[in-house]
Order: C-alpha cells, then sequence, then structure tokens
C-alpha cells in the first residue's frame, strides 16, 4: 500500500503560479508530476490551466510543455508520440518520455472528443487526464456537455435543463486498456492510478472531478470537502477500467460495499452556489430527484444492479 | 533514379528522400495518392517514419506541429477543404515557429462540390504565416519539396513551409522526372536540429500565454522570419544547382524577359501553359516575356520592382478572386510595384474550379490587356448558358408555393 | 560563418520555468495559515493538499511568500494544529 510518505518531494509544479486559491487543476497537476515523474512531456489544451501556469516569459512547470489548441488534445499526443519514436530510432533519446495530455471538460467532452477519439482509436501511447470543472471556467463559467442537471452556469441562467454525458463510459467504448475517474480528496487513489497508466501503453483516460471554486460558488477552503462529498453522494463515482473490467475505488468501493452509507445528493448540492438558484425553485425537489435517479442509473451502468442499502 | 510517376507520387518520394520522420494526413481529392504512397513505402520499408492516420485535417496539422516541436521531421499533404479545416492549425504552426513542409494540391472550395483545379484553397491561407510556394511542373515540384526542408529549417526563417500543385494537372499526370537518392539530399539537406523542442533534459513551456507587452514582438519576429527567407531561397536555389545541376527560378523565374515589352505573370501550371502562348506570340512579333511567381509568400517584391521596370505592359493571371476586390496576385502586384514602375497592369481570371485554359486563350487575352481593350479586371473564360440565368421570377417561385397553398387552407 | 551571438529572427512564446512566475503570489492572501507545533501528527495530508506546493514536506513548513491563502490546509488538518489568522494590512 502505498502512503504519503511514499510520494516524491520533488515538486515539478512551481510554487507561485498564477492559478486561483484553491485552484484543483493545480493540485491534480501536483500528484499527477509526482505519479510520473520529470521524464514526460506534458501536452496542455487550452483551458484554465494555460492561464494558471504563467506568462511569458516564465513557467511554474518544469517539464517540457507544449500548449495546444482547443481541438488538439489527442492529435497533439499522437504528434509526439511519433516524434519520440524517431528520435528513439534515431538514438537521440535513451528512454521514452511519458506523453501527458492534460484538458479540461471544455477540451474533452465536447470541442476536443473527435481528436481524443480518434487518438484512441489509433491506439497512441499516452495518457489524458480531464480535469472536469463542469464548466467552461476560463472563459467566465458557462455550460459545457459536462455541466451537471440543475447547475447555473452564465448560459444555463436558469439551471441547465440536461444530464452531462458519460464520457468515461464513451473512452471505455473505444476499448483503450485503461480508464478510471479521479477525487481529488482521494490523492493516493489518483496517484497509483496515474502510476498505473504510466506502466501500461495505449491510450489511458483518467477523469478528475475538479471542483471550480470561483465557478461552482463556494469558499476554496473547501474545495476537498467539495470533492470529497461528490464522491460521498455517488454524484462522482470513483473507479478504474482495465481491459473492460469495472472495479470501484476509494470511497466509491466503500458505498457499493455497503461499508459506509452513501450521503444524499443533497447535501453536496446545498454546498455549492451553483445549485442555489435550482434548490429554491418550484422544481428544487424534482431536480433533486432527478439527480439521485442519475446516481442509481450510474452504479447500475457499471456493476450491473444497485444495491438496496444505497 | 529516373521514373515515370504521377505529380502526387513524386512528392511522396521526394518526402521518403528527404528523411521525413512522421507523416500525419488525412485523405482527401485529389492529395490520397501522395499518402497511399507514403504508406505504401513505409510498409515496404523503404521509407523510415511514423504515419500518423489522423481524424481530420485539423488533427493533421496538430500532429504536423506537435511532432515538428519534438525534433522530428514532419511532412503532410492536402487540399481545398482539408486546408481550410487547417486554418486554426496554420496559425498554430507558423506562429510556434516549426519548420514543416506541406504539400497542398490547389482544389477549389465548395459548394458546389468541385474537385479540380484552382487557387482558391491556397490564397485564402494567406495571412497564416506560412511560406507558399507554386510549382508549375513534375521535377519542379520534387525539387521543391527537398529545397524546402532547407528553407524552413534554417534557423533564421523557422516558418513552415506549403508547396502548392495544381489538381490533376501535375497531381495526376504522369511525367518523367529525377527523384535523388536519400544519399544525395544528404549532401544537400543537413539534418534538422531544432532550436527549441520538447525535450525533458531541457523543460520550456511553449505556447505560453503572451501579454500586449510582448506578443508584438513574436509577430515581428514572423516577418523577420519572412524577410530573412528571401535570401535563404535565393541560396537553396543556388545550391540545389550546384549539387543536381537543376534550377527552376528562386522567388520568381523569367521566360524570355531580357528584351520583353510585354510580361504575363503567373503561378503553377498555368505559367507553363503562358510559356506556350509567349512563344506564340514572339512568332508573330509581339515581344513577349513570362514573369513566373513562384513564392507567394514571401512576396517577390524586390524582384518584381526590378523586372517590371521599363516594361509596355504587364497582364497577371490568377486562378482565385478575393470578392469584392480582384484576383489576389494581381493586387500583391500593383501593390508591390507602386511608386516604383509605372507600368499598365490588367488581371485575368481564368480556370476557376479546373476550367481548361489553353494557350490560345492566353495569348489572345493578353494581346487584348496589353492593348487596354478590356477591363481592369476580366473573367476571362466566362460564357454563359441558358442553364446559368437565374430570373427574379424563379427565385420568387417558393413565394408563389405559399401563397397557393394558403389559398388551399 | 555566422556568429552564435547573432539574432536569428526567431522570438516565440517560450518561456522558462522558476518559482514565483506570478510574483510573490503571498500577497494576495486575506487570511495566513499558522501552524500549531504542538498539535501536528506530521500526517503531511496539509502537504498533500496545498495547491500551490508551498508546503514541504519535511517538517510541513509554510512558505509565505507564494501560500495564497486558500485554507484547504486548514480545514483538512485532522487534528485542528492549522487556523486561519486575517493579515494585518500593512
Amino acid at each position: 500500500m502505498v502512503s504519503f510518505k511514499d510520494l516524491p518531494e520533488e515538486e515539478l509544479f512551481l510554487a507561485g503560479s498564477t492559478a486561483c486559491q484553491g485552484c484543483p487543476s493545480s493540485l491534480a497537476l501536483r500528484i499527477a508530476f509526482k505519479a510520473l515523474g520529470s521524464n514526460t512531456i506534458l501536452i496542455v489544451v487550452a483551458s484554465c490551466t494555460s492561464v494558471l501556469q504563467g506568462s511569458y516569459p516564465l513557467s511554474a512547470i518544469n517539464l517540457p510543455l507544449m500548449n495546444v489548441a482547443f481541438a488538439t488534445g489527442g492529435a497533439s499526443a499522437s504528434g509526439v508520440a511519433a516524434g519520440v519514436k524517431a528520435l528513439v530510432k534515431r538514438g537521440e533519446l535513451a528512454e521514452e518520455p511519458t506523453v501527458l495530455v492534460w484538458a479540461g471538460d471544455g477540451g474533452t467532452y465536447d470541442i476536443g472528443i473527435q481528436s481524443l477519439s480518434g487518438a484512441a482509436e489509433r491506439e497512441t501511447d499516452f495518457i489524458y487526464v480531464c480535469y472536469n470543472n463542469e464548466m467552461y471556467s476560463n472563459t467566465g463559467t458557462q455550460r459545457s456537455g459536462a455541466t451537471p442537471l440543475g447547475a447555473w452556469t452564465t448560459t444555463t441562467p436558469g439551471g441547465k435543463v440536461q444530464h452531462r454525458k458519460d464520457i468515461a463510459q464513451i473512452m471505455i467504448a473505444h476499448r483503450i486498456p485503461y480508464v478510471a475517474t479521479a477525487s481529488l480528496a482521494y490523492p493516493l487513489d489518483f496517484y497509483q492510478k496515474m502510476q498505473k497508466a504510466k506502466g501500461i501503453r495505449g491510450t489511458k483516460y483518467i477523469e478528475m472531478l475538479a471542483p471550480c471554486p470561483p465557478g461552482w460558488k463556494f469558499p476554496s477552503a473547501q474545495m476537498i470537502e467539495v470533492s470529497r462529498l461528490a464522491v460521498q453522494s455517488g454524484m462522482w463515482l470513483l473507479y478504474e477500467n482495465e481491459d473492460g473490467e469495472t472495479r470501484f475505488t476509494g470511497g466509491t468501493k466503500r458505498i457499493i460495499e455497503g461499508k459506509v452509507k452513501k450521503k444524499p445528493v443533497k447535501d453536496y448540492l446545498e454546498m455549492q452556489g451553483r445549485f442555489r438558484q435550482v434548490l429554491a425553485s418550484p422544481e428544487g425537489q424534482e431536480a433533486e430527484d432527478l439527480l439521485e435517479e442519475q446516481v442509481s442509473d450510474s452504479i447500475r451502468r457499471l456493476h450491473g444492479w444497485v444495491p438496496e442499502y444505497i | 533514379m529516373r521514373v515515370l510517376e504521377t505529380g502526387n507520387h513524386l512528392i511522396a518520394l521526394a518526402a521518403e528522400a528527404s528523411r521525413v520522420e512522421v507523416v500525419p494526413a488525412y485523405p482527401i481529392t485529389p492529395q490520397t495518392q501522395i499518402i497511399e504512397k507514403v504508406a505504401e513505402l513505409i510498409d515496404e520499408g523503404r521509407m523510415n517514419a511514423e504515419y500518423i492516420p489522423v481524424e481530420s485535417e485539423h488533427s493533421a496539422c496538430a500532429a504536423l506541429v506537435s511532432a515538428s516541436l519534438t525534433g522530428a521531421r514532419a511532412f503532410s499533404a492536402t487540399s481545398a477543404h482539408g486546408l481550410a479545416y487547417m486554418h486554426e492549425m496554420l496559425h498554430y504552426a507558423a506562429g510556434i515557429r516549426v519548420p514543416v513542409v506541406m504539400a497542398n494540391v490547389n482544389r477549389a472550395l465548395g459548394p458546389g462540390w468541385n474537385i479540380w483545379c484552382d487557387h482558391q484553397d491556397s490564397i485564402s491561407q494567406r495571412d497564416t504565416g506560412w511560406i507558399q510556394v507554386y510549382v508549375a511542373g513534375h521535377q519542379e515540384a520534387v525539387d521543391t519539396l527537398i529545397q524546402g526542408f532547407r528553407i524552413t529549417e534554417d534557423h533564421s526563417v523557422l516558418l513552415p513551409l506549403m508547396v502548392n500543385l495544381d489538381a490533376f494537372v501535375l497531381s495526376h499526370t504522369y511525367m518523367d522526372a529525377e527523384v535523388p537518392s536519400r544519399e544525395d539530399v544528404d549532401r544537400y539537406l543537413p539534418p534538422y536540429k531544432p532550436l527549441w523542442k520538447l525535450d525533458p533534459r531541457l523543460p520550456v513551456t511553449h505556447g505560453s500565454v503572451v501579454y500586449p507587452a510582448d506578443f508584438s514582438e513574436t509577430r515581428e519576429s514572423m516577418q523577420l522570419g519572412h524577410k530573412n527567407a528571401r535570401e535563404v531561397i535565393r541560396e537553396a536555389a543556388r545550391e540545389f544547382e550546384d549539387v543536381f545541376g537543376r534550377r527552376h527560378g528562386d522567388l520568381v523565374e523569367g521566360y524570355l524577359l531580357d528584351d520583353a515589352e510585354y510580361l504575363v505573370m503567373a503561378m503553377g501550371s498555368l505559367s507553363a501553359e503562358s510559356r506556350v502562348a509567349i512563344d506564340r506570340l514572339r512568332e508573330s512579333g509581339v515581344k513577349a516575356g513570362l514573369l513566373r511567381v513562384r513564392f507567394f509568400r514571401p512576396f517577390p517584391t524586390e524582384e518584381l520592382r526590378t523586372l517590371c521596370r521599363d516594361r509596355a505592359s504587364i497582364m497577371v493571371i490568377d486562378r482565385d478572386v478575393s470578392y469584392g476586390m480582384e484576383g489576389a496576385l494581381f493586387s500583391e502586384v500593383k501593390a508591390a510595384l507602386y511608386g516604383h514602375a509605372d507600368v499598365p497592369v490588367r488581371n485575368l481570371i481564368v480556370g476557376i474550379g479546373g476550367r481548361d485554359v489553353t494557350y490560345e486563350l492566353i495569348a489572345d487575352m493578353a494581346q487584348k490587356a496589353w492593348n487596354g481593350e478590356i477591363g481592369d479586371v476580366t473573367w476571362g473564360d466566362s460564357h454563359t448558358t441558358e442553364s446559368h440565368r437565374v430570373t427574379r421570377e424563379m427565385l420568387c417561385e417558393f413565394d408563389r408555393l405559399f401563397e397557393s397553398e394558403k389559398e388551399v387552407r | 560563418m555566422k556568429e552564435d551571438s547573432e539574432e536569428v529572427g526567431y522570438m516565440t512564446s517560450v518561456s522558462r520555468p522558476v518559482k514565483g512566475c506570478a510574483g510573490d503570489t503571498g500577497e494576495w492572501r486575506v487570511f495566513r495559515p499558522v501552524k500549531d507545533e504542538e498539535k501536528c501528527n506530521n500526517c503531511l495530508l496539509c502537504w498533500i493538499f496545498c495547491p500551490e506546493a508551498t508546503i514541504s514536506k519535511d517538517g510541513q513548513e509554510i512558505d509565505y511568500q507564494y501560500c495564497k491563502g486558500c485554507g484547504i490546509c486548514a480545514v483538512e488538518c485532522p487534528t485542528g494544529a492549522i487556523t486561519m489568522v486575517k493579515e494585518e494590512k500593512q
């Protein structure tokens, strides 16, 4: 079992960045870098992370990094992976670096899905991390394909009326060797998933729920608490899928096994300002019920059935 | 090696001879043969490269950029809608300063669907920062592709380069051509040495946020790269001639220019057709000459100013149009000559969407243009048939349909 | 032969990694995390959860030059060893 003590001390994410206070992406980057080490090439898809790394001529990221256009995460990885192969053939690189793509939900669910799907089908050897803050946070919190039902965004001023799509399942349908979801409240779980992904050849997809304090409207100090409650309420399910087999992990595993009671979705919604409006509206109860139903439905799809104690 | 091949296959063979290492590509008519040949060469072990079967042209250009930034020599090919779909990434390639070479098989942009030749696709990408060269023949396509790497990889340039060849006229016709071996090319083209790359041994960030305080300088530097490219292009042509004994001009190529009073200017295969027109005009006693523009970017401003001085009249052929203005080459020529050469310039727009252009037409229109018998801008081969006629009455058909349906209700 | 120091006409958005690329981000702070060494059990949670990498693994010292005062460490500390104290106006 890995413990915090085993995590390397070296920081490849350098303090004093331009990230907001309590930014989930900067924390996720820190932990990911610890898992992957310095022999990594990072591709950042247009997102908050393009901005939080600092600006010319300085950077907060001590890795070779290429900032790429919004729709090009997967394709850019294919290019780097092919370039790396050529350099290895030429004898210029002794050890193949890990290729890591870092994209938000907009760059993954929406504008980048074609490129990501293409790279997965091409079996490009890379790790794709989607840090999902369920909205276009960088442009000022607009709705995305990852925004959950009921959530306020600047383009869903009355709350979103559709459910989010389940892109992790879309990636599993590509039959890639590794798909996992992660939460910042379970850092060792995330760390181990990144390490595991590093050891597997082919396309690996890891999705991190990234509660954005200004976008979701909660104090920055509660970023980990909100992450944790997302898992405890079932709104975010932690699992990994290796060669088609799904296994629950972390807090979700404990809920599925009946070791802890799932918390009501309402507890999670009430922590965030983005659901305040819908909860106070006449449709508030309906939205809450629909989200609870969605949780059960997601568990049923992953697990085959919903244990009665949930 | 002397081969009888299509223009497309020759492009693939030239990429192989240039030791291209990564080829991301997406098929589009009429470029397909290029990437089919690349795939075949790799499959047969004759080409030591990674082929990336991308799912779109936008991705093709993204992978082209990132492979090059990793330090590999990268090449791609596209056409028309594919090039248009790359538009964002064309800017990206130039802005992040990667020395990639891409063949573009010039084809019309729809709608309506038209797979035949004109220059609307590449002309529309004029301001992306790419170096653009237009070839007039098969051997030139081979030689220009090899020279392309030499030009773009020069550290004073580092701007992506697009080799444009005309759809079908060059891409699908067979001609015999000399394709140099890898070893021969090695004598001319050194291995690619990047200034910056993605390397864990020297971690730097590419494409950071750049504030107004610095952004303008990054763009001015691209302009400087184009300025430097002019001399690099001339040098690349000179040295190519030294090594291989072949020359196709540098930024421009002249034909019977010395004593010419009247000039035709053109790009691509129409300049080969224009040569025949010039020969015929010479036979009838007209002192005609051809000034072929090879590089559209960087634009051969200096060459034009020198070569167009003291001419009686010029006709510029465009296989494109900048809607609301005129032929794009025509505009550029006038801008370059303004204040430097007092010579009338007229524009012939022909060959749009693959319309056949004969030397007879060019000779006829050139004489009319030089004599001032046609307007400043003329669609030289337009003709209206009954099916082209659209009347107001026809456009109102829907109105009448709605009216009659209302009555029925 | 061209001199190595000659400018090549190439300037692009290449940035170098450095600590404090946004300056002394500690100046953003409204509340300051203050650690009570007596209560600290070295569990490393504050180190792991700091989004800005401003807490050292060894001894969990807070780098006030860059700590933005998000307050996550204080909320997550299981022994209540970290409290957020309002910064005095300079």
